[in-house]
């Protein structure tokens, strides 16, 4: 079956849906490619990138489309035509088949690019501009396109003719919107692929720039920027995107986040050769970037504070930007505070959080207290993964063992503290729900070890027959 | 040309004066272990803005750990500490606990932990967290022999320490120790609980700590207790940890060192 053809192929008269074999018998020498809905999507995803450079609004309008909000962007590029054209020729270099319009409506502009390619509709002008072109520029649906053609309305200037209310009672209320968007009476908002960032800057090359210090030079005179329009209202910036718009098309985009907002330019120099230097693929320049730009796409109000006397406000001031620095290099989840948990199941009473955006809670957390004059009652090294061990026997058998077997060394045990029995939560349905008997264990060597017996002795644990089957045992960590 | 040569002389002198009374500056901070022959071995105790290493065999990471804890602990002073691991040593002796730090009686709110992929992260991490003043301490734990841990990087890290006053703490599980410019290197092994009663509470950590490099003082062997009530090491007592609960207030630990 057909998906796609060119203009050529439509010319001799295939369509879409078209069976490939009826296609081949009109066109014997017919060049054929498979389909692939993903690298099609991937395509059009990766144009919108490039689009970026226009306005920071582009939507996807799937399969085929992009609708690009330039409200306020085109005296940039030289006025509405000239980026018309500077956009349609660059794409055209690359080898897409492009059309495009622009208009006050985004379904005015969509009908336009299927009839007439190039245009541009002044405001106020839509209904005029259409009212020539047969109904399925509209892109209503089969269903539609077919009823009004039997209803021997041709042209979109004939089904505005008649009464909105005539063409809702037949065609429905979506139909009646979206005639109504497309003959500029009110507009359908575009889904823009990025939220809009708080700030942009950017700069545009005449030669494109390739190297590293040109790049970092670029960096930081847009990070200074950057920083001045932000001071004036207040702001520092909590999440930043350098994207680099390379001269073929392809465009990278780099995010650092911070844990506070920054309010300095250099610590954005700084946290973007951190995470330049550390990036697995490097920034590939080919042949050069031709614009980079800086945005800030989270800010928050900056409280000044009083710094200069208070020794703890700087020192925290410092951690979170090394926290920063570190997150930027090897990644924010890597970088981690503590958080107790409300439960005493041993693995999971401590939340390991990013620090970036818990410290602040992470220093004031309330840890429970301990026993004092006891020895730890908790390991120090807790392994994730209890790490199973051989136990021959118990003398008692609900006592503790007197030798195992863990990572096949043998380990006699010389003192035993215990037990400890911690009950699975049966409030939460989730998986095996064992009773756990913990023992403290020092060996011969003076190893300190937290092993338990997971399940009650001939109580928890039955085989297929009913049968009670001795409880297997844990080594939960190492205590120093 | 010889006038030359004395003003270079006297900028490489000044230069190294500079380097030592830097050098001079961190010494004056020592922070006693609380153990007295230590203490006395280290000068007075643990010298801060430089680093240590403490090595072990692989088995006995979780006692070291609790030991470079201690150190870290008594060194840092109420500053965060920069925990540095590679993510092999978790598989290896488990993770670090929060729990079981608290019940060492150190505070799991101050320390941050960065979970480095490899050896190279880890150590350049450490270096950069070992220029930031606001910490008390950074640990870097490592497991096995590393080529990457060379002189060079040792002396990186040392000269970070000096500048910021930051004391750098290396764990090195299951590897031999090398030349590197540690102030001390402590070998580090489990010691049995004391002998005591059934009933007794036992288990509080109990190193066997061999000194094996000192650039100011001796080196020597012993056995070291750390009190989890009042975060110190201390000699290994004779008799078991008393039954009774201490009373709620006791004297300051220090006043308690300076009157004994």
């Amino acid at each position: 079956m057909i998906h796609a053809l060119d203009d050529a192929a439509s010319r001799l008269g295939l369509y879409i849906g078209q069976p490939l074999a009826n296609a081949r018998a009109m066109c014997p020498d017919l060049k054929v490619f498979d389909a692939d809905v993903v690298a099609d999507a991937k395509t059009l995803s990766d144009i919108a990138d490039w689009c970026d450079r226009f306005t920071p609004l582009v939507a996807l309008d799937p399969p085929y489309g992009l609708f690009l909000d330039i409200t306020g962007c085109a005296h940039l590029f030289g006025g509405e035509a000239a980026l018309l054209q500077t956009l349609v020729r660059a794409l055209a270099r690359q080898g897409f088949a492009v059309s495009a319009a622009i208009a006050g409506t985004s379904v005015c502009a969509r009908t336009l690019t299927r009839q007439a390619s190039g245009t541009i509709v002044a405001d106020g002008a839509e209904a005029a501009a259409i009212s020539r072109f047969p109904v399925s520029a509209l892109g209503a649906g089969e269903a539609i396109t077919t009823g009004l053609r039997r209803a021997g309305l041709k042209t979109i200037g004939d089904v505005a003719a008649r009464a909105p209310g005539e063409i809702t009672a037949r065609f429905g209320a979506r139909f009646s919107t979206l005639l109504a968007h497309a003959l500029g009476q009110g507009d359908a908002p575009i889904n823009p692929r990025k939220p809009l960032p708080d700030y942009i800057v950017e700069k545009r090359f005449a030669e494109p720039i390739a190297t590293d210090t040109m790049i970092a030079m670029t960096l930081s005179r847009l990070a200074d920027t950057l920083i001045a329009s932000m001071e004036k209202q207040g702001k520092g910036a909590r999440r930043l995107e350098a994207a680099f718009f390379r001269t073929d098309g392809a465009v990278r985009a780099i995010t650092v986040e911070t844990g506070r907002p920054v309010t300095k330019s250099a610590v954005i120099d700084r946290l973007f050769r951190e995470r330049l230097d550390a990036l697995a693929d490097p920034l590939d320049p080919g042949f050069g970037f031709d614009m980079v730009r800086l945005s800030a796409s989270r800010t928050e109000i900056v409280v000044q504070e009083q710094r200069d006397l208070d020794a703890n406000v700087h020192d925290n001031d410092e951690l979170a930007a090394l926290i920063d620095r570190i997150a930027a290099r090897i990644g924010g989840k890597r970088v981690v505070v503590h958080l107790p948990q409300d439960t005493h199941i041993p693995e999971h009473a401590v939340l390991a959080a990013p620090a970036q955006h818990h410290l602040a809670v992470a220093m004031q957390a309330e840890w429970p207290a301990r026993a004092e004059s006891e020895p730890p009652l908790r390991p120090l090294r807790l392994f994730e993964k209890p790490e199973p061990i051989k136990v021959p026997f118990a003398t008692v058998p609900d006592g503790p063992p007197h030798q195992f077997t863990w990572r096949r060394a043998l380990h006699a045990v010389v003192r035993v503290e215990g037990p400890e029995r911690i009950a699975m939560e049966w409030w939460r349905q989730d998986g095996r729900q064992l009773t756990r008997d913990y023992f403290r264990i020092e060996d011969a060597e003076g190893l300190r070890f937290w092993i338990f017996r997971d399940g009650l002795y001939e109580g928890e644990v039955f085989d297929a027959d009913g049968k009670p089957v001795p409880p297997s045992w844990y080594v939960h960590g190492l205590f120093a | 040309m010889s006038g030359a040569r004395i003003s270079a002389l006297a900028t490489l002198r000044g230069q190294i004066e500079r380097i030592e009374t830097a050098e001079v500056v961190h010494r004056q901070g020592r922070v006693a272990l609380g153990h007295a022959e230590v203490d006395s071995a280290l000068k007075g105790g643990l010298a801060r803005a430089v680093i240590h290493e403490v090595f072990c065999e692989g088995r006995q990471g979780a006692a070291a750990t609790g030991f470079v804890m201690g150190l870290a602990g008594r060194v840092s002073a109420r500053r965060p500490l920069l925990w540095v691991r590679q993510d092999f040593s978790e598989l290896e002796t488990g993770a670090l606990s929060m729990s079981g730090l608290a019940e060492l009686g150190l505070d799991p709110r101050r320390v941050v932990m960065v979970r480095a992929a490899d050896v190279e992260s880890a150590l350049r991490t450490s270096a950069d967290a070992l220029a930031c003043d606001a910490l008390g301490a950074v640990v870097l734990e490592l497991w096995g022999e590393t080529r990457q841990f060379d002189l060079v990087a040792s002396r990186k890290l040392t000269l970070a320490a000096q500048s910021s006053g930051v004391t750098g703490l290396m764990l090195r599980m299951a590897a031999q120790p090398l030349p590197s410019t540690a102030e001390t290197r402590w070998m580090l092994r489990t010691a049995h609980s004391p002998p005591g009663a059934m009933w007794s509470a036992w288990g509080a950590p109990r190193f066997d700590a061999e000194l094996l490099r000192n650039r100011h003082g001796p080196c020597g062997r012993w056995i070291m207790e750390w009190k989890c009530d009042e975060c110190q090491f201390s000699e290994p007592s004779a008799h078991p940890q008393p039954v009774a609960a201490a009373p709620a207030h006791r004297p300051d630990p220090a006043f308690q060192r300076r009157a004994g």
